[in-house]
């Protein structure tokens, strides 16, 4: 019989050397999976990780696209594993990015045609406070009607799907594009344009924000007394209230702070990489981002790296599709094989394994 | 005669620690056998193996001369075994009746069970009514429930573990009686327990285990109390040491506290009135679930009442929550570690930060000065004498006395004005208690206010200067402790809880 037992302190040696671990179980797997499909596996590996990065003919375009696609990933996933540190559950980050980019985008077009140098902060502090103000209704429910912010936060991705949809088709619609729906574009007009900060990295004011994030969600956690506020509610609810936690005033600033980071990420990507508000313009960065958040365990430079990761097996699986004819299907299952390697690993750190009978009752 | 069951060489070893080492005694029929040990002696790994929940990897047992090696509980109790645990395992919402029947593998039909509960309940003079709902039962009720369930399988050997830490005085004497009767029927009877006095006027014979070995055997009545605690410490104890001095000003009063419990299974307070003076120790005693739990908390700050239903030094804090009353100097320690005292994962430098922030300084304009903490975490392990590699360990890894010690330490540390803390001692070893005990003494000594929550009677008349009770959310009026006898204080504690002894 196989058991596991809990380690009194985490491995370090399986913190750092499970996912590297993970990532070599992976490519075997994923290998005999496409050589069965009949491609080479040495090749696909290849294709998947290393030439979005360094190839001659792909890089040039891939290679921006890594920052540009990992950005919101990470921006968002850092403000949720606040949240999640202390056990409180924003499932609904993608419509607070959808709302973020709404407000963001409404108040750029509400200056069209002004090409003022201050449009653009404006419309930042807007795509901040549509976050906040979405998370705000889960939160506020909660607290003063004890409503179950998982249920309410995710229901509201809905709505704000329904209001992204009347806005590309209506409130927010370009004037000048002949009824076709979608807003007019933001990125092609000065003042309300998100650009490249340097040429062919892709990294524009929202992947700069996403590290700033990273550092200064790292130094809350570690040295901040609401980062040590918001550990101790996660690990022991009781002792936090007799620390003097407030655990309203907790759940109002962890979903505020991840609000205001989804909204934020919405906004650079409606003004940069996206351009305009469109009917589809959410491409489900606030779900992947509660993965990254998870696979990152929920420690924000985990949660970089996890972000990097995954934003290149989206480009890399894409072009094995183009350049191997691999069916769309066996890359999901290759990235579904990842975080399953990845988080089978990491049991490994806080738990040893045990062959035989159990000894203690 | 033979033996009723007979116990050889058993011997149960975990990683790290051998719990039982090469174990041999005997039961006789009828007997009231006591196993005697301090917290970590190794007697619940003993009767566990008894009992078919462990099995032990030497050694062997016999029930009536035949081979006993009951595989699992069950096996057990088809034998003629059983058990009433200490923590009891019924559930809150369903009646006694309900309760017993779960527990038992053929249940016959409900009219005939209520009928068989109330036959026994009226031989063994335990009082129960099978209709009743067991959240509204109080601690000792909840003992009868898991009493008769084991008396309704007839069974040759009842095992009890540590049964009176949750009765008052007079409903110890009915659990006696009820002990001895069945004794005298054949029922032999297994009592763990360390309070000696106790066993002394209960038990036949004794087996006392230390550090998983048997290190000796009496017969209880013919050995003092003395004699036997020298046996199960392994050396003399001193009491606390304490000189006389006059209490000094109020510190915290406390006038019309009530309090709604938040859980439909909670305590209300009603109307607590209390003060304690500069220099004194207050003793509350009580069975569990009389308020305890409810009454920490409205003194901690986690529960919010009307600012002048508490005041300290003459200020109102009713309405203040922790950190402001800590900051005062009001400082409380809950009675449990895990999860409330302490965060179980967090290392014991964070643990420190927990209470001591404020107080000690433990942070600069929002961020936490982990070098500080470290440090403060250190003085609390040097001075309380924590048994631990160091500050960086975390607090689940800490044996409950360790940790004890130090989440006590880190409130005295503080230099608090009023101190509260909630069962100081308990599931703690001999020493440490002692340890702890002293140094609440010596807080008081040093002129702060001190007030121990306590269902350890013994504990309270050694340390308190005035003693109250608290019952069902309510505190009695308090009186010197000095000369209090059990009887009295059993009296204050509510009497047996609607329990009238039956005439044998």
């Amino acid at each position: 019989m196989i058991r596991l037992e809990k380690r009194p302190q985490p491995s370090r040696g399986w913190v750092i050397g499970g996912p590297i671990l993970a990532v070599a179980l992976t490519m075997v797997a994923g290998g005999v999976m496409f050589a069965l499909l009949g491609s080479d596996p040495v090749e696909a590996m290849r294709i998947i990780f290393w030439d979005p990065l360094f190839s001659e003919r792909f890089a040039s375009y891939s290679r921006p696209q890594l920052l540009v696609k990992a950005g919101p990933l990470i921006l968002i996933a850092v403000g949720l594993s606040l949240g999640f540190r202390a056990g409180i559950w924003n499932i609904g980050a993608e419509g607070q990015y959808i709302v973020g980019a709404l407000f963001g985008a409404a108040f750029g077009l509400a200056f069209y045609p002004s090409e003022s140098a201050l449009i653009f902060p404006g419309m930042v502090l807007a795509g901040l406070l549509g976050g906040v103000l979405w998370a705000m209704i889960p939160a506020l429910l909660k607290v003063y009607a004890r409503t179950n912010e998982i249920l309410v936060s995710l229901l509201l991705v809905y709505v704000a799907e329904a209001m992204l949809a009347s806005a590309a088709t209506g409130w927010l619609r370009n004037p000048e594009g002949s009824g076709f729906p979608g807003s007019r574009n933001l990125s092609r007009h000065p003042g309300t344009d998100n650009p490249e900060l340097i040429a062919g990295t892709g990294m524009h004011w929202g992947v700069l924000a996403a590290f700033v994030a990273v550092i200064a969600a790292y130094v809350l956690m570690q040295r901040h007394v609401l980062g040590y506020q918001i550990r101790l509610s996660g690990e022991a609810p009781r002792a936090a209230r007799f620390g003097g936690v407030n655990p309203a005033r907790l759940v109002l600033l962890c979903m505020g702070i991840s609000g205001a980071l989804a909204g934020a990420a919405g906004l650079f990507e409606v003004s940069g990489p996206a351009g305009q508000i469109t009917i589809d313009f959410n491409a489900g960065y606030g779900f992947t981002a509660i993965i990254v958040a998870f696979l990152g365990r929920l420690n924000p430079l985990g949660i970089l790296l996890a972000g990097l990761l995954l934003a290149l097996t989206f480009i890399g699986g894409e072009l094995a599709q183009l350049m191997l004819g691999l069916p769309a299907p066996s890359i999901q299952a290759f990235q579904g094989m990842l975080l399953f390697f990845l988080l089978a690993i990491d049991v490994l750190a806080n738990y040893r394994v045990k062959w035989g009978r159990e000894a203690a009752a | 005669m033979t033996a009723l069951l007979e116990i050889e060489g058993l011997t149960k070893a975990y990683p790290g620690v051998v719990a039982n080492d090469d174990v041999s005694f005997a039961i006789q029929p009828g007997e009231v056998h006591a196993l005697l040990g301090e917290n970590g002696a190794g007697k619940s790994t003993l009767v566990k193996m008894i009992y078919g929940l462990v099995k032990p990897d030497r050694g062997a047992m016999r029930l009536n001369g035949a081979a006993y090696a009951p595989a699992e509980p069950r096996a057990a109790r088809g034998a003629g075994v059983a058990m009433v645990f200490q923590h009891f395992s019924l559930f809150e919402a369903l009646s006694v009746a309900e309760n017993v029947a779960l527990g038992m593998e053929t249940p016959p039909k409900p009219r005939d069970l209520a009928r068989q509960i109330r036959e026994v309940s009226e031989t063994y003079g335990l009082p129960l009514d099978p209709d009743r709902m067991v959240g509204d039962l109080s601690a000792g009720e909840r003992q009868r429930v898991e009493i008769i369930r084991c008396l309704l399988q007839d069974p040759k050997l009842l095992i009890m573990d540590e049964p009176t830490s949750v009765l008052t005085p007079q409903e110890v004497e009915i659990l006696f009686h009820t002990l001895r009767k069945l004794s005298a029927e054949g029922t032999a009877i297994l009592y763990i327990s360390h309070k000696l006095e106790e066993i002394r006027a209960l038990c036949d014979a004794a087996t006392i285990l230390r550090l998983g070995k048997k290190v000796g055997e009496c017969t209880p009545r013919e050995v003092t109390a003395a004699h036997m605690a020298e046996l199960m410490v392994g050396k003399s104890l001193s009491a606390p040491a304490r000189d006389a001095s006059k209490p000094g000003e109020v510190l915290l009063h406390v006038a019309g506290l009530s309090v709604t419990p938040a859980s439909p299974f909670g305590t209300p307070l009603r109307e607590v009135a209390l003060e304690v003076r500069a220099g004194e120790v207050l003793g509350i005693g009580g069975v569990a679930g009389n308020g305890q739990d409810e009454l920490l908390a409205a003194l901690s700050g986690e529960t919010l009442v009307a600012p002048g239903a508490i005041t300290l030094k003459g200020a109102p804090v009713g309405a203040l929550g922790p950190n402001a009353r800590r900051a005062l100097g009001l400082l409380c320690a809950p009675e449990e570690r895990l999860g409330h005292a302490a965060a179980p994962d967090m290392s014991l430098t964070e643990n420190a930060v927990l209470t001591a922030r404020i107080r000690k300084g433990l942070d600069r304009s929002g961020f936490v000065d982990w070098g500080k903490a470290k440090g403060f975490a250190e003085e609390i392990i040097a001075r309380f004498d924590v048994r631990t590699p160091g500050p960086g360990v975390a607090a689940r890894a800490l044996s409950g006395g360790n940790l004890q010690k130090y989440v006590i330490g880190r409130e005295i540390l503080q230099a608090p004005t009023v101190l509260v803390v909630n069962q100081p001692t308990w599931g703690v070893d001999a020493s440490a208690a002692a340890a702890i005990r002293q140094a609440l003494l010596d807080l008081a000594q040093g002129g702060a206010a001190v007030i121990v929550i306590s269902q350890d009677l013994d504990e309270l008349l050694e340390i308190s200067d005035r003693f109250c009770a608290l019952n069902e959310g309510r505190l009695s009026a308090p009186r010197p402790a000095r000369g209090l006898t059990m009887e009295q204080i059993g009296l204050m504690l509510g009497g047996a809880h609607d329990m009238h002894e039956v005439v044998a």
